[in-house]
């Protein structure tokens, strides 16, 4: 039911803005409407019901688990939003000069500056507005580095069959040709084949460590080196980033240029599709292409108030500094790749993660990174004692793993998809499903630092409930779900016959 | 696993048949369409462009991926199967009639490389999880 369906010719509520005609004599009669756009008409009520009623039928991290893999789903604290929406935040034009900003571009900056810390990165830019925008800022990086020393041969990205499917399309958005490689039994990548794609014509590898796999990549030292010798640049896609916050540094590893999706690692709200925030961090010699704006820290003699204030940070809490910050512009960064946003990127998302670092401290990082993999590597251990099969059971899980139902569909006929629909019926939300497409009839389940034993040893029970009843009843599962407010869609239908525009029914 | 012994493979999940006035005829796997599931799209290459051994031509998408379909061997683009775009399901049915393009080889021979069935079915053994 859309909110077009409840309305009702006339119904509409008083205005609580005040009306004024605009004036349209400038702009020609042909150019003007001559009908009232059409908009649903419904009382305030209505509205209220509707919306309520909506997301009321929302599966979300504020109602139930939510292990989707690879999305980093974890609990979003209430702090950063009341702090990052304080009057002084909202009310701030963007166009304003930066002297009667000062408190946001500390905060700004005093993220940048944690970001480098954490991802071993020597400068920072927060305005990708999306993880897929950071990947972009990042390879258009390489890119500028590559054409900058006149090395223009190089026309190749090399990416790991193992990666998300938004690193090969940024390579081709960025103009290169994808070379893929192969992924070897235990999950790392295949360092022979790795060495075979290599060449003057590689401009860079892209990534992800922990992969998507669930594993730490263990030969990243070879596979630097491969790339560097080569000429090549190394991007981190920080997706899983979560895993090693506070425990190893990207930088540490060699690579040149990474992203960090903020909206996973540093929790804030996802999930619908956005905002996101993918900060990039580089390498010193890719700092000259940073996209803009960056936020700079410089001496002044103008006094100003603390950047951090109260509650939200510690160290110089109240203290006066005689700091001055400001925005970067092409005047200082003449090769920059350019502007990702209008102004200064999703604001409200970094501000959220900036308070998120804050209040975790450094030693709260670490406690993430830890009970992160602690409570995947339990979940793992315990679905495994189910009768699950695990897609790497040789090794560590990261902060994610894989479980792969092809043995369960075999002897039952109940597949990935199956059981994540059941798992619905259960109050759970379903991990991703068939991703990585290397392991088949996957699940991808990740449950982060925020969930509690009491909380996995629950979801392990209801896959156990599952896991007899594939064998028992398996109609009963390939009928799921049955308590949400929609059975099972049919996602072939809806992506053969896309349908995406609400029309008005004929009278 | 239905792997028809007359064709030939690649380990990228593609058949290969060899016609009888020595074209090929190529179309994915039984296996290719199980991992894929549901087909929703298929892009095939122009007729008439001529493609290296190895080269990406053709896509498949399904519910849960796209996948890229390589060209086996080199040669150029003699046909395409246009009933896909109306009826992709047709390759989760019938993967072996639900051909995709057809090639004539540049150089006879270079089908002869191909993996045979047995082949065929080890790489698929190999990949099992």
């Amino acid at each position: 039911m859309l909110i077009f369906e409840r309305s009702h010719p006339s119904r509409r509520n008083a205005a609580q803005a005040p009306h004024a005609m605009a004036d349209v004599k400038s702009i020609p009669a042909a150019l003007l409407r001559q009908d009232a756009p059409l908009l649903p008409e419904a009382s305030e009520m209505d509205v209220v019901r509707h919306y309520t009623n909506l997301s009321q039928k929302n599966f979300s991290i504020d109602t139930h688990f939510y292990p989707l893999g690879s999305c980093t789903m974890k609990y979003n604290p209430r702090a950063c939003n009341t702090l990052a929406m304080l009057p002084n935040f909202l009310a701030r034009h963007p166009l304003a000069p930066a002297h009667t900003g000062q408190g946001v571009l500390a905060c700004l900056y005093d993220l940048q500056e944690i970001l480098k810390e954490v991802t071993g990165m020597a400068g920072v830019s927060l305005m990708p507005m999306a993880g897929a925008q950071g990947e972009f800022a990042g390879i258009a990086m390489i890119q500028a580095y590559h054409a900058s020393r006149g090395d223009t041969a190089r026309t190749e990205i090399i990416v790991p069959d193992a990666a998300h499917g938004t690193n090969p399309a940024t390579a081709v958005m960025c103009g290169y040709k994808v070379r893929e490689i192969p992924t070897n039994a235990d999950g790392d990548v295949d360092l022979d084949a790795l060495r075979a794609a290599v060449g003057p014509q590689t401009a860079g590898l892209m990534l992800t460590n922990p992969s998507t796999l669930g594993v730490f990549e263990t030969h990243i030292e070879d596979i630097k080196h491969i790339i560097h010798n080569a000429g090549g640049l190394l991007y981190y896609d920080g997706a899983n980033l979560n895993a090693i916050l506070g425990k190893v540094k990207p930088g540490d590893m060699g690579f040149d240029v990474i992203h960090s999706n903020l909206h996973k690692t540093f929790a804030t709200p996802h999930g619908g599709g956005g905002p996101g925030a993918g900060a990039v961090g580089v390498a010193a010699r890719l700092l000259p292409f940073l996209p803009l704006p960056v936020v700079a820290k410089s001496p002044s003699s103008v006094a100003l108030p603390s950047p951090t204030g109260r509650g939200v940070g510690g160290e110089g809490a109240g203290t006066e500094s005689t700091a001055e910050y400001r925005y970067l512009t092409e005047a200082d960064l003449p090769l920059s790749i350019g502007h990702l946003s209008a102004f200064t990127g999703n604001i409200g998302v970094l501000l959220r993660a900036y308070i998120y670092a804050k209040m975790l401290g450094a030693d709260g990082m670490h406690r993430v990174a830890e009970f992160a993999t602690l409570n995947a590597n339990y979940l793992m251990a315990e679905l495994q004692k189910v009768g699950y099969r695990i897609a790497f059971p040789q090794r560590r899980a990261s902060h994610e793993f894989i479980v792969s139902c092809k043995p369960l569909k075999d002897a039952t006929g109940i597949s990935a998809m199956d059981v994540a629909k059941r798992l619905l019926d259960k109050g759970y939300h379903p991990p991703t499903t068939y991703f990585p497409m290397l392991v088949p009839e996957c699940l991808l389940i990740e449950p982060t630092e925020t969930e509690s034993k009491e909380t996995l040893d629950a979801f392990v029970a209801a896959m156990k409930e599952i896991w007899d009843e594939a064998h028992a009843t398996p109609d009963l599962v390939k009928g799921a779900p049955y308590t949400m407010p929609v059975r099972r869609l049919d996602d072939v239908k809806a992506a053969r016959e896309l349908d995406l525009t609400w029309k008005v029914a004929q009278a | 696993m239905n792997i028809p012994s007359e064709l030939k493979y690649t380990p990228s999940h593609e058949w290969i048949r060899v016609e009888a006035d020595g074209s090929i005829t190529i179309g994915i796997t039984q296996h290719a369409q199980e991992l894929l599931g549901d087909m929703v799209y298929v892009e095939a290459p122009a007729v008439g462009r001529s493609l290296n051994a190895g080269e990406e031509c053709a896509v498949v998408e399904s519910v849960k991926a796209a996948a890229d379909v390589y060209a086996p061997v080199s040669g150029t683009v003699t046909a395409i199967n246009s009933a896909l775009d109306s009826s992709p399901e047709a390759i989760n049915s019938a993967p072996y009639d639900a051909w995709i393009f057809k090639m004539q080889p540049a150089d006879a021979n270079a089908v002869n490389a191909l993996l045979d069935a047995a082949a065929y079915q080890a790489v698929v053994d190999s990949e099992a999880h």
